[in-house]
Order: structure tokens, then sequence, then C-alpha cells
């Protein structure tokens, strides 16, 4: 799209766009480029040689069970992530819609977990679920029963990193939520209400299904962070473990080239994370363009 | 609400307290724990009665993991990134939106691949760009052969390489991150909503471009600019892997990265006191600038994602 009345001019335009396109290509297009040479190729552990090997790397990738583990444990993850903070974020934000004198100040109390950095957060509840000085850990003990150690055992660890992520994540869905709800005009609301139905099923009939396009959004926004921003937590919180069961994509990208120095394996699972995004974010706009039509 | 339902109200806010008691719970918590001193911090659960060691806790944390040095590294950071990714967006949204010209749709198509990947899925190459950011000229000039061809014009042996490493400088923490489209994705649906009159009027008064641009657009797009500040800083502030990787200097760390050092490890004494201490000092700039800036941060999120 461009504007009818465009300016003309033979230079201006490619002196405005420079900066952008040099950063651009400089920082992402070639090293891109580079990541997918790398990830056709083996090179030695000093890498001074590199031989060009066709699809080796990825073929190993997806032969080894520690990439499919870590593949599983990125798709349970997100998922917790996406829904625990997607239906909390939901649920504070339809109550707070109902209560609408106070409706500035709870967005002002619910709003700054946003700014904590993941990595913060995951210093927070490192406390609070820590097995030996944590307050929740002490009540998952004594009240539910449950010998919690995040430690020693990986779905304790996976619940510890997953509380830590969505936490954060809670507000910034409110927020979205919010603006959805109010956007719903007040009119469909109260035809319903003459109508006789009840606030719980105004609630599913109406409000629900105009939020889905919220919904749908939020869903992806959600794994994505959960994909990558969670780095942060994972790296001050459990390292990856016990036993690799925390141990998501893009920390073992990061391993495995940083740590690991397996240039080639690191560059094929970055294509690999990359294509995943690529197909997830071309599926939400084709679902949310032909399902999701409401707007407010 | 539309009917009368006082025991769904009560509910409503009953629930919307203990709502915000769990979103708040882990501050208040942090908080407290970052009063007491060591020997109260260690009993399980810890009193919750704040105690007296706050301001020593806080000077502890605040020596100790030289936070200093790194809050302002941190600081430099996010206004670099900020600064940075909204002046060259605002500038490539103005020249895509407004300018026709023979490679307007390449340009828009490159720069709009990049909105959904972030740096984290090219990490490694990306760090070899940083080790030496004319590696791409360097490419380019040895495809080329350039060398023999200098050699053979200028008759004497020439070998150019290029070396400029931006590991552990402010450039190398700032400029990959400004490599990213949501800005100018902003931008352009901003500029789209614009008036076509506006434009057409100033060119009718003989305006030149970037008159247009000073006097009409650039003020038009405060709002969103404010908007834009405050969620890139909060990004840049936040950011962990790339930071991470790009220095190894102890006085180029960033303070989220340097918060590790705090943490009690096994062997340590449990001095959650002062990591958390460290914890809090460390997050309130980002939290600070979200609720100075509330209204636009709100406006802001929901425009991006338009």
């Amino acid at each position: 799209m461009i504007k009818r009345s465009a300016f003309k001019s033979s230079y201006l335009p490619y002196i405005l766009i420079l900066p952008q396109v040099i950063i651009t290509l400089t920082f992402f297009y070639w090293p891109a480029f580079q990541g997918l040479i790398q990830s056709f190729q083996l090179s030695d552990p000093f890498g001074q040689r590199s031989t060009f090997v066709w699809f080796y790397n990825y073929l190993e990738i997806f032969r080894d069970p520690l990439y499919l583990k870590s593949v599983v444990t990125t798709f349970v993850f997100s998922l917790a992530v996406a829904s625990v903070s997607i239906s909390l974020g939901l649920f504070i934000a339809t109550m707070a819609n109902r209560a609408l004198k106070a409706t500035a100040l709870v967005r002002t109390l619910l709003i700054w977990p946003y700014a904590v950095a993941p990595a913060i957060s995951g210093i927070l509840w490192l406390f609070l679920l820590h097995p030996s000085y944590g307050i929740v850990a002490l009540g998952i003990n004594k009240w539910l029963g449950l010998a919690w150690n995040p430690v020693l055992n990986g779905t304790d660890a996976m619940v510890m990193i997953t509380m830590a992520s969505a936490w954060k994540q809670i507000s910034y869905n409110f927020v979205f939520f919010m603006a959805g709800l109010q956007a719903i005009p007040k009119s469909l609301i109260e035809a319903a209400a003459i109508d006789g139905a009840s606030p719980f099923k105004r609630f599913w009939a109406i409000t629900f299904p105009l939020l889905s396009p919220t919904f749908f959004f939020l869903s992806v926004m959600n794994i994505i962070y959960s994909f990558f921003e969670t780095f942060g937590v994972i790296h001050t919180v459990t390292q990856g473990g016990p036993g690799g069961s925390t141990n998501i994509l893009v920390y073992k990208v990061y391993q495995d080239g940083f740590v690991g120095l397996n240039l080639g394996s690191s560059s094929a699972q970055s294509v690999v994370l990359m294509t995943l995004i690529i197909v997830i974010t071309v599926l939400q706009f084709k679902f949310v363009e032909k399902k999701v039509q409401y707007t407010g | 609400m539309v009917e009368k339902t006082p025991i769904l109200d009560t509910f409503t806010y009953v629930f919307l307290m203990v709502g915000i008691l769990i979103v708040g719970f882990p501050i208040i918590y942090s908080l407290i724990a970052a009063t007491l001193p060591l020997e109260d911090v260690s009993k399980v659960p810890i009193p919750l009665i704040p105690g007296d060691q706050f301001l020593a806790n806080m000077t502890e944390a605040w020596t100790r993991g030289n936070l200093g040095t790194q809050i302002l590294n941190s600081f430099i950071m996010a206004t670099g990134i900020t600064v940075g990714k909204i002046t060259i967006s605002i500038f490539g949204a103005f020249s895509i939106v407004y300018f026709d010209y023979r490679l307007r749709v390449v340009a828009f198509a490159s720069v709009f691949c990049t909105l959904m990947l972030p740096v984290e899925v090219r990490i490694m190459p990306t760090y070899e760009v940083a080790a030496n950011v004319l590696s791409p000229v360097q490419a380019l000039w040895d495809t080329l052969h350039l060398n023999g061809l200098v050699s053979w014009f200028t008759g004497h042996e020439f070998e150019m390489s290029l070396n400029w490493s931006l590991l552990d400088s402010y450039t190398g923490l700032i400029m990959p991150l400004v490599a990213s489209a949501t800005c100018t994705f902003l931008f352009r649906q901003f500029f789209l909503t614009v008036p076509e009159e506006l434009c057409e009027a100033a060119k009718m008064d003989g305006a030149s471009p970037m008159t247009f641009f000073r006097k009409i657009l650039f003020p038009l797009s405060k709002t969103n600019i404010a908007a834009l500040i405050v969620i890139e800083f909060v990004y840049g502030y936040n950011q962990y892997l790339w930071p991470l990787l790009v220095t190894t200097d102890p006085h180029m760390t960033t303070a989220v990265i340097g918060l590790q050092d705090l943490i009690p490890q096994a062997d340590d004494l449990p001095e959650w006191n002062v990591a958390l201490s460290g914890a809090l000092l460390v997050m309130l700039p980002p939290v600070l600038v979200v609720l100075s800036m509330q209204r636009w941060f709100v406006k802001g999120l929901i425009e991006k994602e338009k």
C-alpha cells in the first residue's frame, strides 16, 4: 500500500531507507545466510576446515533422542505457559471489566509484571519454590503431601519454569483481554440480558466468541514468547536440567553452539527453529484472517 | 453491569482481589525477604513482619553485584536500542509509504521478512558477524577476487583484510537488536491512516518531502513514539541471550545477567535477602517507566499488534 499522493524524488527514498536496509542486511540476512550454509557443513573442533555434507546435520539432529526430547519439552512447556497465562489473564480481565469503578486502579496493580525481565521473574520464583527455603514449596510439601524437589525431579523443574514464565505474561494477556472486552458493544450484552441470559451464559455465548481474535493472537504471541524469551528463566533457574528435562530448543541451540562448539548441528537446529516460527506465523495470519472477522 | 447481581458482584471483587494478590505475591514476599537479616531469611517460612536490614541488604547487593556499572550498561543498551530502532524505523516507514520508487516493494518485503524472527534464532552466525562486523564486506571482496584485481592494477602485492570487532562494546550490544521491523511496521500502519489531504495540501503549498515530514508527520506521530519508547526500553533493558554472548568483560555485563552471581548456590550461605534486594533494584527502572507512562504503553502495546 502506498499513498495516492506520493512524493517523487530520485534519491531521497533510498537515503531514508538505507540505514534500515544496511542494518537488516548485516545483522539479519547475512547471519541467516551464513547459518544456512553452516547447517550443511561439518567443521573440525578448531574451526579451521569445513566439509560440505548435504543434509547430514539435519538427519543427525532428528536421529538424536536428546533433540527429539527437547522438541517435546518445548511444546509441552509453551502450551503450559500459554494456557496458564492466558486463562488467568482472561479471568482477571473479565472480573476487572465487571468492576467498572476500579478499572484504572486494577490496571495499575496488574500491569507492572510486564516490565520484569524473565530472568528476574525466574529468581523470584526460584526463591518461592526453592526445595529448602521456598514458602510455596513448603506449602506443596505440607498440604498436598508431595515431595517437591525441582533440583532432582524433572516434572517439578518444569512446573517451576512454567510458573516463572507464565507469571509475567499474565499482565500482557490481561491488557489485551481488557482492550478486547471494552471494545464489545454494550448493546449486545444488554439485549441478551433482556432476553433473560444469565451473566455466565452471556460470557460463553457473546463475550467469549467476540474475544476469539484476541484469543488466537495471544496464543501465538505466548507460544513465541515461551520459545525464545524464556531463555533467561531457564538459564537462571535450571540450566536445562535436571537431566535435560527443561532443555527447550533455544537453550539447546545455545548449549550445542556456544558450550559444545558443534557449529553444524547448532546451525541446523537454528534453521529448524526458524522454519517452525515462520510456519506458526503464516498459519496465524491465514487462520485469523479466515476465521475471525469480528472487530468491535 | 446490566442488572443488579449483588452476590456475583461480591464474588467479582473477591476474585479480583485474590487475582491481584497472586500476581503481586512474588514481589511482596521478596520485598519482605529483602528487609530481613540472614538468620531470619534462612528460616522456613520466613517471618512475615519486615525486618530492619533493608538498606544494609540493598547496599550489600549494590556493591557485591557491581550493580552501579551494570545498571548503567543496561540503561545505555536500552536507550541505544530505543533511539536506534525508532529513528531508522520512522524514516524507513516514511520512505515506504510516501514515495513511489522502483525498489519500493523489494525494500518493503526485505524489511518485513524479519518481523517475527528474533535474534535468538540466529545467535551463532550473528555472533560471528559481531566478532567482525566487516566480514560481509570481506566476503564480497574475496568472492569477486578483488585482491588479484587491485594487485594487477597497482602492480603491488595487495591483501585486504578488514577487521572490526563489536564484542564487549555498546555498539555490539545494541546494533543486532536494532535489526527488527516491529517499529517500522507500526509506523507504516499509522502513516497509512494519516489523511491523504494533509499530504496533498502540503504539496500544493510547495512543501518539500522533508518539510512535510518535519512539520506534519512527525508531530502527528508523537503519541506513537511515546508508546514505542516504553515498549522498546523495556525490551532492551530485559534482553538476556544476546548480552550474555557478546559481553565477556565484567565491566560490560548488563544488570539482568549480572544478577546471576548473587543467587546463592548449594554450598554458599543462603543469602537470599541480598539476592532478592539486587533483583528488586535491577527491575526498578523498567517498572517505573511502565507505571509512569502507563497510558501510552497500553495504547502502544495494542496498536503494535494490530
